[in-house]
């Protein structure tokens, strides 16, 4: 099967809910999301290394503590400041604060992401103008959250800040409050990850297909769609499409 | 394949309740009642006898995706009174060629090859912003040569130099004016000249890989740079001159697609749309990568907000480029050094050399490990054909491209291949603003309007 090249090694392993319950020390550590086997991770054939046994584990950044480092401790207190009086509270909103590369990720509970955009835009102390787009991640394997809408936005008056939202929801709920009210620049690229995974922007003033054709089944970047190809021919040789073509992990 | 099958469009559903292309409800009723004129051959006087009795007013009008003036494939819907444009609406995705999914299915490095071919006509950017982010995820941003850095921003440069033209040019063709359109294409070929003698190809290049660049620059090479860079001054100037004060011009572009700065942080436009309401909105500047810190230059405003003020920015903005390339040619003169990142575990094992077929493996390279290391050997295969692991996690990298804020999401789950990458290219986002920028215009300011956003429909669908 072609999707499985790139979810194979992630079926593999336990998925991210699994270990926050296991291991409730995880938050202030790095996260595993997989174990990887063997020493190549080809999945179409043994492995003659004589690695076969190896297991090594995929770690993500884990749930940061504070001191965040650089301005994103800032960030932080403004939001946290700034959802006071609304409809939630910053504990209620944000789920944890991931700080890794240099790069600050909120991960946002899904019914209050709208309530965060506004003060992201709203607050002087935040003041974040431009939202430059959603991009969709589908993760088959981590069971509840399967489906991700990052967003990532950007403040011309604080000097080039960025913050990295992110946004997750269940793959048989497949549904996300639109931004399109706060951010309306969001309105194509909210169409383009409904397009191209499938998750319902609710509130946005047309959700419809926007690189695909209108009637066009299935959502073409979801990791459970073929990447489709035939085999070419090149030298006598015939070349298997490329999801089919023997692949490493 | 055969779960490929039932994706394809080319198998019709039986009729019935699941039937995606049967006729809704809703449809039927929106097209109730209105008439639809198919010209396909016969008199065209028929059709507007036909029209014309009929006395309806709203007309709703396809201009494209065909249409020469609509920058490729881009498929604009008005509404017109007359000849004022009441609605318009943007049509995208006949050129979709699902570019970000096939990232999926290759490695790190393949990733370059097809994300260039994004937005063809400014392949460096797409290139430069994807390989930071690999290299934001790898860890490696600080272990860059500074040589290839240099190259970067040299490259990057005169790409933005060659797609200005390519604006300018075609701007001005689709308002009349071919000569303008033939001075811009003669400069651009000054450029690709040098691109092509540096990376082998004139577009396409994947020239800027993760860890620094293919090659370093042969030899000869900033003998043609210092060559050129006059060479293009001059032709800008040709080109100012017969822009710049062109009654027939300004009446064209003055006041035509006016969009506030409100507006644009509304719609999230970045670029010379965005310059031209007088923010000094420069990624280069506000968070600088490859070193830009480091050049001289200016970011180039205008407050008249419109397509004349966009024009003259980019104009503007190709002087200042070339300063930018004059520094940089400088500092590759006196600096010798690497281009590629020293791990040997991420770096690309070939040596390369310029045929005279264009780029290819060089022989030295190749002499070197069928004839003398196998360790060489082995090395280069595990490389090019597994790649290299990239630790899992997710970056986002922004460069300032000619059209605006290019920004790349990469993801990886740790293997070999992007788990996920996204670009969010700035025409794709920027189109959004025609309907605000044409709507109570002229259908002709139509064309105007949506030149001076310059948008490009290989990155628009990607």
């Amino acid at each position: 099967m072609s999707d499985a090249d790139t979810t194979h090694d992630q079926g593999s392993g336990l998925s991210s809910h699994e270990l926050e319950v296991s291991r409730p020390g995880a938050s202030t550590g790095p996260e595993v999301i997989g174990v990887r086997k063997g020493m190549f991770g080809a999945h179409d054939g043994g492995d003659t290394s004589g690695y076969s046994g190896l297991r090594r584990e995929i770690v993500v950044a884990g749930a940061a503590e504070r001191p965040y480092g650089s301005y994103f401790d800032e960030i932080a207190d403004n939001l946290e400041r700034g959802l006071v009086g609304g409809t939630a509270s910053y504990a209620e909103a944000v789920d944890r604060v991931v700080v890794d590369r240099g790069e600050m990720t909120v991960h946002v509970r899904r019914e209050h992401l709208l309530a965060v955009a506004r003060v992201l835009r709203d607050d002087p102390s935040l003041r974040f103008e431009i939202v430059t787009g959603v991009s969709g991640v589908h993760y088959p394997d981590r069971a509840g959250q399967e489906l991700h809408a990052v967003y990532h936005f950007l403040s011309i008056t604080h000097g080039g800040r960025r913050v990295r939202v992110e946004v997750s929801c269940p793959d048989d709920d497949r549904h996300i409050p639109s931004i399109v009210s706060v951010y309306p620049a969001n309105d194509w690229h909210e169409r383009e990850t409904w397009d191209m995974f499938g998750i319902e922007f609710d509130g946005h003033p047309a959700l419809t297909r926007i690189l695909m054709p209108d009637d066009w089944p299935g959502h073409p970047q979801r990791k459970d769609y073929p990447l489709g190809g035939v085999p070419v021919e090149y030298k006598g040789a015939t070349i298997p499409p490329p999801d089919q073509r023997r692949s490493y992990n | 394949m055969s779960t490929h099958t039932e994706f394809t469009q080319t198998e019709v559903p039986d009729a019935g309740d699941n039937d995606v292309y049967a006729t809704s409800v809703a449809d039927e009723q929106a097209s109730e009642g209105a008439h639809v004129f198919n010209a396909s051959g016969g008199d065209w006087n028929d059709l507007v006898d036909e029209a014309t009795s009929l006395g309806e007013e709203r007309i709703v009008v396809n201009m494209g995706p065909q249409h020469p003036s609509t920058h490729g494939v881009l498929r604009l819907i008005l509404e017109i009174d007359g000849e004022t444009v009441t609605e318009a609406r943007a049509g995208i995705g006949y050129l979709h060629t699902g570019i970000e999914k096939n990232m999926e299915y290759r490695t790190w490095v393949q990733g370059v090859t097809f994300c260039t071919r994004m937005d063809y006509l400014t392949p460096m950017f797409q290139e430069t912003a994807y390989c930071l982010a690999v290299e934001k995820l790898l860890g490696i941003t600080d272990q860059i040569p500074e040589r290839a850095n240099v190259i970067r921003v040299l490259m990057m440069e005169m790409t933005r130099i060659s797609s200005h033209l390519i604006c300018l040019g075609t701007g001005g063709m689709e308002m009349g004016a071919t000569t303008v359109m033939t001075v811009a294409f003669r400069e651009r070929e000054r450029l690709l000249r040098v691109i092509e003698m540096v990376t082998g190809l004139r577009m396409n290049n994947a020239y800027i890989r993760p860890g620094g660049v293919a090659q370093d620059l042969p030899p000869g090479c900033i003998d043609a740079l210092r060559e050129m860079v006059p060479e293009v001054r001059r032709g800008l100037g040709e080109l100012e001159a017969l822009l710049n004060e062109n009654p027939i011009l300004k009446g064209r572009t003055v006041d035509v697609g006016v969009l506030n700065l409100a507006g644009c942080m509304a719609l999230g436009i970045t670029g010379p749309v965005l310059r031209s309401t007088g923010l000094p909105h420069d990624l280069r500047k506000l968070d600088p990568y490859c070193g830009y810190e480091t050049y001289d230059f200016e970011v180039k405003t205008r407050t008249s907000q419109d397509a004349y003020g966009r024009l003259r920015i980019r104009i503007d903005e190709m002087y200042e480029s070339l300063k930018i390339i004059e520094q940089a040619t400088d500092r590759l003169q006196d600096n010798e050094g690497p281009v590629m990142v020293a791990d040997k575990k991420i770096a690309w094992p070939a040596q390369l050399a310029l045929g005279s077929d264009g780029l290819g493996n060089s022989l030295d390279h190749i002499r070197e490990i069928m004839g003398t290391s196998m360790e060489s050997l082995i090395h280069h295969f595990k490389l090019v054909t597994e790649g290299f692991r990239v630790p899992a996690g997710q970056a986002y990298q922004a460069v300032e491209s000619p059209k605006g804020e290019l920004g790349c999401h990469v993801v990886s789950d740790g293997g070999t291949r992007p788990y996920r990458a996204h670009f969010r290219d700035p025409s794709f986002n920027n189109l959004q603003a025609v309907a605000a920028m044409c709507e109570g215009g002229q259908i002709a300011d139509v064309i105007v309007a949506v030149a001076s956003i310059d948008p490009v429909m290989g990155g628009v669908d990607r």
